[in-house]
């Protein structure tokens, strides 16, 4: 039976027969560079979204105040390059500007991890802006009324809840950079999608080869964002704490349960 | 007596507004002093200037009779004999309630972990709180967390500790507890700067009173010259809108 002969579900099954082990590989190659773009661009975000929330020293002289104004600058403007262009533009114009001005020739990976992860750092960047700013400004004054400094404060109090707030977000970038990765195919990264027109070229199963790859993907994105959800649970701990009921001081009334869904005890 | 804390001619100002307007007073070692005075008169700012969390405008706070305004004293350490209770408890979220009472011993102090530990469980046993050592603070009800906010202030043994009205954000029914906590650390000799809105508190346990209007010091003496004599027109007109609920 020739491929014209086929019908639809014959052929997908073909595909999957014949290019399952390079579909298999292009997948794996993209949750790597997912997973670990996502991973730097985080802390990058982190960085950078640490240092565009730090306000001079009252004490600092007007050398260190400079020199912050002038980093926070250059952060903004990484900032806004990387969100205001098209990654696949930064990927070729990183890539091919390496070759012809320093003549550097960056790998398949080291382009990828480098194109991807600077360019998650920058939305990251604003989202890790956005979670600082969402921990209220007692938890800061609590720690610094302890006497901790600027630094522990921020890694000790207000990170770890910033975190917290904005795993959602970090989740929402993991299965963007699922499903961005296949831009680098003009660079020549032979991730999922380039699987797919490599397929989709030589069979000319158009279809087909997209519903495959369609399933893959979701296949990908979809467990990520379950595994992300069971990852926020656990950070929240657990939700029916049953606490003790003789407090001296306290007119406490049975057993105090935790309630998951107002966020309070009844 | 010892002086620990001397205002001298303090100045805040917001923009234009000006909050404080040269306060002078001194708080001596075993000191419990409430300030009172209605919304607006400058007691909180007051309390956030001695700790350092708004920068005075003018003047002098001078803590053992170093200027903490100009630099000279490490800001961190002087916090960690400054300490505070806040109106919003400030709890750490993210930390359980004998984690809370340990962070600042170990990060700051830099105790070992069995010894903030033990000190911790010390001051949760005084609170009361012992038995809620693993909750964490979303757990807890506002006199709760406010009592585990006490003894985390506590644990870092502080020369001073500075009370912003810590019952006004508690249920009628909480306010009870709190004071409790707060007047037997009043008879073990704790220093304490309370600004608060419990009269009741002001006259029985304080042994000076502060009363405070429009960023002044309108008038200041013990519990009795001000509560039963006071001199000052308008600490009679505030006094005269509590003294209804004194009386019950």
């Amino acid at each position: 039976m020739t491929i014209a002969e086929m019908n639809f579900f014959q052929r997908m099954i073909y595909i999957l027969q014949r290019y399952g082990l390079s579909l298999l590989e292009g997948a794996a190659t993209t949750m790597v560079i997912a997973i670990v773009c996502t991973f730097l661009g985080c802390v990058i975000g982190f960085a950078v979204g640490l240092i565009q929330t730090s306000e001079p020293h009252k004490n600092s002289g007007i050398f260190k105040r400079g020199l912050l104004k002038t980093v926070k600058l250059i952060l903004t403007a990484y900032v806004e390059v990387f969100r205001g262009t098209p990654m696949m533009l930064q990927a070729a114009f990183i890539y091919y500007g390496m070759s012809q001005i320093f003549g550097i020739n960056l790998g398949m990976w080291s382009a990828a991890f480098i194109i991807v992860s600077v360019n998650t750092g920058a939305y990251m960047a604003e989202t890790v802006r956005g979670g600082i700013l969402s921990v209220e400004a007692g938890q800061s004054e609590g720690a610094r009324a302890i006497g901790m400094s600027h630094f522990q404060t921020m890694l000790l109090v207000v990170l770890p809840q910033a975190l917290r707030n904005i795993m959602p977000q970090i989740g929402n970038n993991l299965i963007i950079n699922i499903k961005d990765t296949c831009v680098l195919s003009i660079i020549g990264t032979v991730e999922l999608f380039f699987t797919f027109r490599s397929i989709s070229g030589a069979l000319y199963t158009y279809f087909e080869a997209a519903s495959v790859t369609m399933i893959i993907y979701f296949i990908l994105t979809f467990t990520c964002s379950r595994i992300l959800r069971y990852i926020e649970t656990k950070m929240d701990g657990p939700s029916n704490f049953d606490l003790a009921t003789s407090d001296t001081l306290a007119f406490t009334s049975g057993m105090t349960r935790y309630n998951k869904k107002t966020g309070g005890t009844y | 007596m010892d002086e620990i804390l001397k205002v001298e001619h303090l100045v805040k100002t917001f923009g234009t507004n000006e909050v404080l307007k040269d306060i002078d007073f001194s708080v001596f070692k075993g000191d419990v002093i409430s300030i009172i005075g209605s919304s607006g008169s400058g007691k909180s700012t007051l309390l956030r200037c001695i700790n350092m969390l708004e920068d005075a405008t003018g003047g002098r706070i001078l803590y053992h009779g170093n200027n903490i305004l100009d630099g000279s004293i490490d800001e961190d350490q002087y916090r960690t004999k400054v300490g505070m209770v806040f109106q919003s408890f400030n709890l750490f979220n993210n930390y359980t309630v004998l984690g809370n009472c340990m962070l600042g011993q170990t990060h700051v102090l830099k105790r070992s972990k069995e010894d903030a530990r033990k000190r911790a469980m010390e001051y949760l046993e005084k609170v009361g709180m012992e038995q809620y050592i693993n909750a964490k603070p979303r757990q807890l009800s506002g006199g709760q967390k406010q009592r585990v906010a006490i003894a985390r202030a506590l644990a870092m043994d502080p020369e001073v500790l500075l009370f912003d009205e810590p019952t006004s954000a508690l249920d009628p029914e909480m306010v009870g507890e709190v004071l409790d906590v707060m007047k037997n650390l009043a008879e073990s000799g704790m220093t304490m700067l309370v600004v608060t809105h419990e009269m009741a508190f002001a006259r029985d346990i304080s042994k000076r009173v502060v009363f405070m209007a429009d960023g002044r010091i309108e008038e200041e003496g013990s519990p009795d010259q001000i509560f039963n004599h006071p001199q000052k027109e308008r600490t009679k007109e505030f006094l005269s809108r509590f003294t209804k609920t004194l009386k019950d």
